[in-house]
């Protein structure tokens, strides 16, 4: 087996992006990834991409100019990226490709796309959804994670305050990180005081919606040989799914990241205990405390407590969501590129006011698609 | 419930149809005895085939439930409840239940016509409030 690595890491604009396009995004933050990892538009020969439209790689592979000797636009939600990692590293072993491109861009802030209207657009009649689940008025996804929620405040004693806590934690990072979309500081208080939205969340137990975008170069340490920043070694992975429907979960409280996490540990041949830096996907408060849990952080039921001490914040034993989190950073309708993004930054040792000091050397990252329904986990290190 | 429904999905027409009669049926395991919903072709238990409808009280357990503030559509204003229920036969249905439910009540299944033709509308009310717990509203 080659030794795999990320060589290559950029965002695209971020925020309100007026003067681009989707495909121009992803083409700025490729060509910047690109040259991070010292490899040429022409050398990429794996592409992988959700979210993109129909046949997506086939549509961003003409943009880009690339041919690819191995495609993949599998549609796992939020965490693909974090996923296709590990697509990547089997497609390489497999001998498909080299030099893997994984690309992500929505201008859904500013295009509207996520209006009630999109997130609402019923699922077709003959599904399980239309039949099982819409009748009953739930919205998608934020009453889903709401349901979540309030299981875990029943079984485990989680409060609002701990929730509003994992909020806090994002903004006290994302006050350290310039590109944050979210800077103002933030209580305690001012999340318990937002407007109800569904359940026990609240406005600001919300991630925003942004634009944004990003691209990561997955290669050998072989390919990475002429890479301008030092490529970050891929150690561990792992994926799983649960479900989709919330009624098919026997307990909702437990995610697919127990075995995506497991896969990992294993892989790497560490634990929780060797983790210096944690990049949990943060759509709604409930998530990072369930990943915190599942990964084997602290014992099921005990990581609303663990946030609510402060260990994930700035100067904490275990630095979490240190780019300001989907919560507080971006959340351009998918996070998991932006962990990765993170994770190497924060392990290069370049991420400025933010940066997790000494230097971590073992980052774990973890990213969740569906309705808690899919989980990929990675473990990077820089040695 | 319309004949379209039917071919839409065919492996669901036998729980619509007995809805439409009031009725809150699961799918059974002959070989077993698990329950299970949706329908499969299958027993998720044990695999095996042999698979038929059986009516149930209708009877169940809030799982977990949230009361919704954002409005989703134009006939259903909020606030309004919706919760997992826990059947005691096993299988969990999301559904309307009382506006003050908590985890752990004890609620029972009722049918409503759809509109239009529609497809009935589950809800679950605290159990002790309908002298039948299957019972159509119509």
């Amino acid at each position: 087996m080659p030794e795999f690595c990320i060589a290559g890491v950029a965002e695209s604009p971020l925020g309100h992006v007026t003067d681009q396009s989707e495909p121009s995004m992803i083409a700025l933050a490729a060509m910047a990834a690109l040259d991070e990892a010292g490899i040429a538009r022409t050398e990429v020969d794996g592409l992988f991409v959700n979210y993109l439209g129909e046949e997506g790689s086939v549509q961003l592979g003409e943009y880009l100019g690339i041919e690819p000797s191995h495609a993949d636009s599998s549609d796992l939600g939020g965490g693909s990226w974090v996923g296709f990692i590990g697509h990547a590293m089997a497609a390489i072993a497999a001998g498909q490709c080299e030099v893997a491109l994984l690309a992500y861009a929505s201008r859904q802030r500013t295009l509207r796309k996520r209006s009630r209207a999109h997130v609402l657009a019923p699922p077709p009649p003959e599904s399980i959804t239309a039949q099982f689940d819409q009748p009953a008025g739930v919205p998608v996804p934020i009453g889903h994670f709401a349901l979540v929620t309030a299981r875990h405040m029943y079984e485990y004693g989680t409060t609002e305050e701990q929730l509003a806590s994992v909020a806090v934690t994002g903004r006290e990072w994302a006050r350290l990180n310039p590109k944050a979309w979210r800077r103002d500081p933030l209580t305690v208080e001012d999340v318990l005081a937002s407007d109800r939205i569904c359940g026990p969340i609240k406005k600001l137990d919300c991630c925003p919606i942004t634009d944004g975008g990003g691209a990561i170069v997955v290669t050998t340490a072989e390919r990475a040989r002429a890479a301008k920043r030092p490529p970050v070694g891929i150690r561990g992975w792992g994926e799983s799914h649960t479900h989709w429907h919330p009624h098919q979960r026997r307990d909702i409280t437990s995610t697919a990241a127990v075995r995506s996490g497991r896969l990992a540990y294993e892989m790497a041949g560490i634990g929780p205990e060797d983790v210096d830096i944690f990049q949990p996907y943060d759509a709604f408060t409930i998530t990072p405390i369930l990943q915190l849990e599942d990964l084997g952080f602290c014992e099921k039921g005990a990581g609303g407590e663990m946030f609510a001490q402060g260990h994930l914040r700035p100067g904490g034993k275990l630095p979490a969501m240190t780019s300001g989190g989907g919560l507080s950073y971006t959340h351009p309708g998918a996070f998991g590129i932006f962990l990765v993004i993170e994770a190497v930054r924060q392990l290069r040792g370049e991420a400025g006011d933010r940066q997790v000091n000494p230097a971590p050397r073992t980052a774990l990252v973890n990213g969740i698609g569906g309705l808690c329904s899919y989980s990929s986990t990675v473990v990077l290190t820089n040695d | 419930m319309t004949d379209n429904d039917d071919i839409l999905d065919p492996t669901t027409a036998a729980f619509w149809k007995a809805a439409a009669d009031g009725k809150l049926v699961v799918q059974r395991c002959a070989a077993c005895g698990h329950s299970q919903l949706y329908p499969r072709p299958f027993c998720l238990a044990c695999d095996s085939t042999d698979l038929t409808w059986a009516e149930t009280p209708g009877l169940g357990t809030v799982y977990s439930c949230v009361t919704v503030h954002l409005p989703v559509r134009a006939d259903l204003p909020p606030p309004y409840s919706v919760g997992l229920v826990e059947l005691d036969e096993g299988p969990r249905l999301l559904a309307a239940v009382p506006d003050d439910a908590a985890i752990g009540d004890r609620v029972a299944a009722r049918w409503q016509p759809g509109d239009g033709g529609a497809r009935p509308v589950l809800s679950f009310a605290a159990v002790g409030s309908l002298a039948n717990a299957a019972e159509v509203v119509s």
